[in-house]
């Protein structure tokens, strides 16, 4: 029963970090159009200047949210800069993203090195806590709080706001919006910063638990691609969805077949994708 | 079209060239040749996926490198000859793809560079973690360069070795030429341009596309396993990200859709990876601003790209004569 509860749990954590990857990977295709390839890579900053940034202020809350705010502003410039110029040219998009994968792959072992770095838990939330004959970890706890608070305020601001209808039209007919009269080129810039900071805030979030070392970035990409890919892309509901499904069945996979890791997501991903080749939630 | 008479006679002219120089040279220089025609393989096994097909992967490694596995587990650990231990190597290439595409070829554009590109971190996690089979992070070293038989030259020399590849690359090349340009090869075009209106003609779209990643997965596994015996050696990364998009990048240099274009993206990236190393170590960091630049300016290829930059130069000359 412990085992059950806290390999549960466990996989559930690491459902909540992927979610935060995936909510902005799917936001950002099902807007926009664009795999970005490089979304590992603002978990990976993220979780790097968080560290850097909480050694030099002694404190997590502030340097998480410098973290995030700074790679908020990379994905402004990457999208303002770059993206934009590429309007609706998928492939040439998905190349760019690729070559700032690399890019900032490299910069972050210049700056950082190869060892993994682990992001400090904040203080309040250390140690355990006991529940149901189980000792388990707060932190943890206070991540899957954190995960489904936010995929609460995501759905909250997409189904319930104006701004969160303009993106929900946006998606379904970009050209009639745009005759409306709305700035689109703006919503596209905020929603890909919003993308970003979502993925730093997993990289920030996730990096007590999972750590930053070169190629993190591609690894928990790679888990979000599965998620969306699984859950649909450009949905929420789906990415929710897929992070549960891909958390657990990582989690699970790993403690009874080690040796075949990633080769357990992949079964799942070719269920799904046999029966339903859009994914769980995906448009048409 | 797209095989131009002008591609095919560089290409000839190419490897008469190579055959010239590759015995003179330098070892090393030789090595390098080598490498450029493994590479050169390589690329043409996925431009016609991507090129021709207009199917893009992000995981072409997974065929390198599982026929490079494969090949070298055979030879290994099983004790089969070079001619059994190649054939199984390209045969499991084959194989996977053939099962891969069953799943895959019900996604279409990002769906499928996503895919591709799961399947491949699939194969590369199982080559790190089922170490009993794989060595895990070492990897399988010391597979000895195969003895081709008495009446053959040896192979185990860097000048040996080179010809062998270069008459693998000849026949390949062959091979994909006569491919591309079959009216088989002309509907996978077709696939490219205007999948709706192929379908609508009456071609069973699915098969040519399965057909198309089938050959495409087998020749990434012939030079997998020449890459393989060049080293000796093969590790996890021969199924890594980084080599899927460097094969990408040597389409998208060369000319994606031109079957030898891509052979030129392989020499130039070959020479880059050489002569950079011995200024930096920031190979990763080229790479990524190489695909900006590409992205930015001649996602169609660098070649391509400046085809047309020679034409736009020529033309506003000609314009200002006939005005004037």
């Amino acid at each position: 029963m412990n085992f059950w509860i806290i390999n549960t749990l466990n996989g559930l954590s690491l459902a909540m970090i992927l979610f935060l990857l995936a909510a902005g990977l799917t936001l950002i295709f099902g807007l926009m159009h664009i795999i970005n390839m490089a979304h590992g890579s603002f978990y990976l900053l993220g979780g790097y200047i968080a560290i850097s940034a909480i050694r030099l202020t002694g404190d997590f809350g502030t340097g998480a949210l410098l973290a995030v705010i700074a790679i908020a502003v990379t994905g402004v410039v990457v999208q303002r800069l770059f993206l934009a110029r590429l309007y609706k040219q998928e492939m040439p998009q998905a190349l760019l993203t690729l070559g700032l994968l690399f890019i900032i792959a490299d910069v972050a072992f210049f700056t950082w090195g190869g060892d993994p770095l682990l992001v400090p838990e904040p203080r309040p939330l250390q140690g355990g806590v006991r529940f149901l004959g189980v000792v388990y970890p707060l932190y943890r706890l206070f991540l899957i709080g954190w995960g489904l608070a936010t995929a609460l305020f995501l759905w909250a601001f997409l189904e319930r706001t104006k701004i969160g209808a303009i993106v929900r039209a946006g998606m379904d007919d970009e050209e009639m919006v745009r005759g409306l009269g709305i700035n689109m080129p703006l919503v596209f810039t905020a929603i890909f910063a919003l993308g970003a900071a979502l993925a730093a805030l997993g990289g920030v979030l996730g990096g007590p638990l999972l750590g930053m070392f070169p190629g993190a970035d591609f690894e928990v990409a790679l888990l979000a691609f599965v998620v969306v890919t699984v859950g649909g892309l450009g949905s929420i509901r789906g990415a929710f969805l897929g992070s549960l499904l891909v958390g657990l069945v990582d989690n699970f996979g790993n403690v009874w077949f080690p040796q075949l890791s990633l080769f357990t997501i992949f079964v799942p991903m070719v269920i799904v994708l046999a029966l339903r080749p859009t994914g769980l939630m995906g448009r048409v | 079209m797209a095989e131009s008479r002008w591609g095919l006679w560089s290409a000839i002219a190419f490897v008469l060239i190579a055959a010239a120089v590759g015995g003179v040279i330098p070892p090393y220089d030789t090595g390098l040749l080598t490498q450029v025609l493994i590479y050169g393989i390589f690329a043409m096994s996925l431009d016609v996926l991507h090129g021709y097909t207009g199917m893009p992967s992000l995981g072409h490694a997974a065929y390198f490198g599982l026929a490079a596995y494969v090949t070298a587990i055979c030879s290994l650990k099983l004790g089969w000859g070079f001619a059994a231990a190649g054939a199984a190597g390209i045969a499991a290439s084959a194989l996977a793809a053939a099962l891969f595409h069953l799943l895959a070829l019900r996604t279409s554009h990002s769906y499928y560079l996503m895919i591709t590109l799961a399947f491949s971190q699939v194969l590369w996690s199982l080559a790190v973690s089922w170490t009993d089979v794989t060595g895990g992070d070492n990897g399988l070293p010391g597979v000895a360069r195969p003895s081709l038989g008495p009446w053959l030259p040896s192979v185990s020399s860097t000048i040996g070795y080179f010809y062998f590849v270069l008459a693998i690359f000849v026949v390949s090349a062959a091979m994909l030429y006569v491919f591309v340009t079959s009216p088989l090869g002309y509907a996978l075009r077709g696939i490219r341009d205007n999948e709706m209106r192929m379908r609508a003609l009456g071609y069973h779209v699915w098969t040519y596309k399965y057909l198309a990643s089938i050959v495409s997965a087998a020749f990434a596994g012939v030079a997998g396993e020449l890459y393989m015996y060049l080293n000796n050696f093969v590790s996890p990364s021969a199924l890594s990200v980084t080599v899927s998009a460097q094969v990408l990048m040597m389409i998208l240099v060369g000319a994606a859709g031109t079957l030898f274009g891509p052979v030129l993206g392989a020499g130039v990236f070959v020479v880059l990876q050489y002569v950079l190393s011995t200024y930096t170590d920031r190979w990763l960091f080229v790479i990524g601003v190489i695909y900006v630049l590409l992205a930015l300016y001649a996602p169609q290829g660098a070649l391509l790209y400046l085809r047309d930059r020679l034409k736009a130069r020529r033309r506003p000359t000609a314009d200002r004569t006939s005005a004037g």
